[in-house]
């Protein structure tokens, strides 16, 4: 166990890994916070605390979500949406990752290759990635780590990342509904899941799976 | 893949910076009859470029792009260079190599799309400099063609290493003074398409990229006989106006001088037997359609 703590910087120009710090990744099951791994369900809490307490909460979704690729993309990008309603958090898309020259327009979009100037132009405080391919999400959050005083939160699809200071890992839009969940909890509002369209067929009753369930029921 | 498979999530539609929802919106993909004269109506044929004002290679990269026959099915494999500046902007799926190894690179890809996705049409298509092509990359220039893998390699033949200062190249002329090339280059230029067709290319060009119905015409040829028959060359004079001492809208006057007859970027063609049998084939099928359109 290393005494390593993955917390907001400037850390240093050149950042050293989380993982080379001794810094591990989550079973699943389980998060990390800070590179201290948690239960997940402590970790959504102490994330929903994070995003809320922000003045600036940000989501940033990546070209995994961004993009209508599968039924699987269509369904995290809504629960992605109800998330950044409940907050409510700005989203700022990251459509691919080529790196763009003279300059993106860090108004509208975030670039792995100098994410930091996302963040600064925008004065975000906790942002969560959602929908990076990991090797350019790793690359995004050591940069912001290095440059900047942001709280970064990763709700990976894969195994997570050592260097976001909060990470979930096997992200599906059941959990991204669940920090939702938390967020209206620690609000004391009610959380409405949002209806799948798309299996609302004949009857009008049969749904997908559970993640969407029908308003009606209050779920 | 097709226009229908680049749809924006509904959720974020209105989040996306506007040049992604025009590459959805005005794509040419999958248009019938794309060509040159799109260009300056769809972003993702190099909307802005990221080369010197007046650059022929920004010209001839957009003629390329507008010219594929299939782009959503087509991979670009780039080298060091000034196009390595272009590739960010680029809507077509494209690898950067290591500097010379684009043909080593382009041979793999393509043999591993033709096993992944046996059904479907794949092109690869090469698009290096002088430097990549003739000079740090000859072996795996030659090496392909040898092994007559079935891609088409672009030279943008500038004549020197442009983006490094100006130094001497195998590919340009004899006495040629550059500004790291002080004595003046010693030797003739390395004759390539002649070295492309002895080495088994079915399609050679040596032109220069002031015609855009020429260079559409050539790039077409030159992908669907690397797709049917085997490797196809084609050797593009982009000038490097800077290092020629030429102010920027003399780029397009260079190559109409260069193109002249007996000049060395005079249009030169190679077709073998086979692929002049494709290209009559495939004239006669577009010419079938194009009647029963009318007759429609």
């Amino acid at each position: 166990m290393t005494d390593y703590r993955v917390v907001p910087g400037p850390e240093a120009y050149f950042t050293p890994s989380a993982a080379r710090m001794g810094v591990v990744l989550p079973e699943p099951g389980e998060a990390h916070i800070e590179g201290v791994i948690v239960p997940e369900e402590k970790a959504m809490e102490y994330a929903a605390r994070k995003l809320l307490d922000a003045k600036n909460p940000t989501l940033h979704p990546g070209p995994l979500v961004l993009w209508n690729w599968n039924e699987k993309a269509a369904k995290k990008a809504k629960a992605i949406k109800v998330l950044a309603e409940c907050i409510p958090a700005r989203i700022i898309p990251m459509p691919d990752y080529r790196p763009k020259y003279p300059k993106i327009n860090p108004d509208v979009e975030i670039n792995p290759n100098h994410p930091n100037l996302t963040i600064w132009h925008n004065k975000e405080d906790v942002c969560l990635f959602v929908g990076v391919h990991c090797h350019q999400a790793n690359l995004s959050l050591k940069i912001i780590r290095g440059g900047t005083d942001c709280f970064t939160i990763a709700m990976c699809a894969q195994a997570g990342h050592e260097d976001a200071m909060l990470s979930f890992r096997d992200a599906t839009a059941e959990k991204i509904l669940r920090l939702a969940e938390w967020v209206s909890k620690l609000k004391g509002v009610p959380f409405v899941r949002p209806v799948d369209e798309k299996a609302r067929g004949d009857g009008g009753d049969r749904y997908s799976d559970n993640v969407f369930v029908k308003l009606a029921d209050g779920g | 893949m097709s226009k229908e498979k680049i749809q924006i999530c509904p959720e974020f539609y209105d989040i996306m910076p506007p040049e992604y929802r025009d590459l959805v919106e005005q794509a040419t993909y999958g248009k019938e009859g794309r060509g040159w004269k799109d260009i300056g109506q769809s972003k993702e044929l190099i909307e802005d470029h990221s080369l010197c004002a007046g650059c022929p290679e920004s010209m001839a990269f957009r003629y390329i792009l507008a010219s594929l026959p299939n782009p959503e099915d087509t991979v670009m494999v780039g080298s060091t260079g000034c196009t390595s500046l272009v590739f960010p902007h680029v809507a077509v799926h494209n690898i950067h190599s290591l500097f010379g190894n684009q043909n080593a690179v382009a041979s793999g890809l393509k043999r591993a799309l033709s096993v992944r996705f046996p059904g479907r049409i794949k092109d690869v298509v090469v698009l290096a400099g002088d430097g990549a092509t003739v000079d740090i990359g000859l072996d795996m220039t030659l090496q392909a063609w040898f092994r007559q893998e079935k891609f088409t390699t672009i030279c943008f033949d500038n004549e020197l290493y442009a983006n490094t200062g100006g130094q001497e190249s195998g590919l340009m002329r004899k006495g040629f003074v550059a500004k790291m090339a002080p004595v003046g280059k010693k030797f003739e230029k390395v004759r390539l398409p002649e070295i492309a067709r002895e080495s088994g290319c079915a399609y050679v060009v040596n032109c220069t990229v002031s015609k855009p119905n020429l260079v559409e015409k050539v790039i077409r040829n030159a992908v669907l006989i690397a797709r049917e028959i085997g490797p196809t060359y084609l050797q593009l004079y982009t000038p490097c106006i800077l290092e020629i001492g030429k102010n920027s809208m003399e780029g397009l006057q260079e190559m109409r001088d260069s193109e002249k007859p007996g000049e060395r970027f005079r249009y030169y063609e190679y077709v073998t037997d086979s692929a002049k049998q494709f290209l009559a084939e495939l004239e006669a099928k577009e010419k079938q359609t194009a009647a029963a359109a009318i007759e429609g």
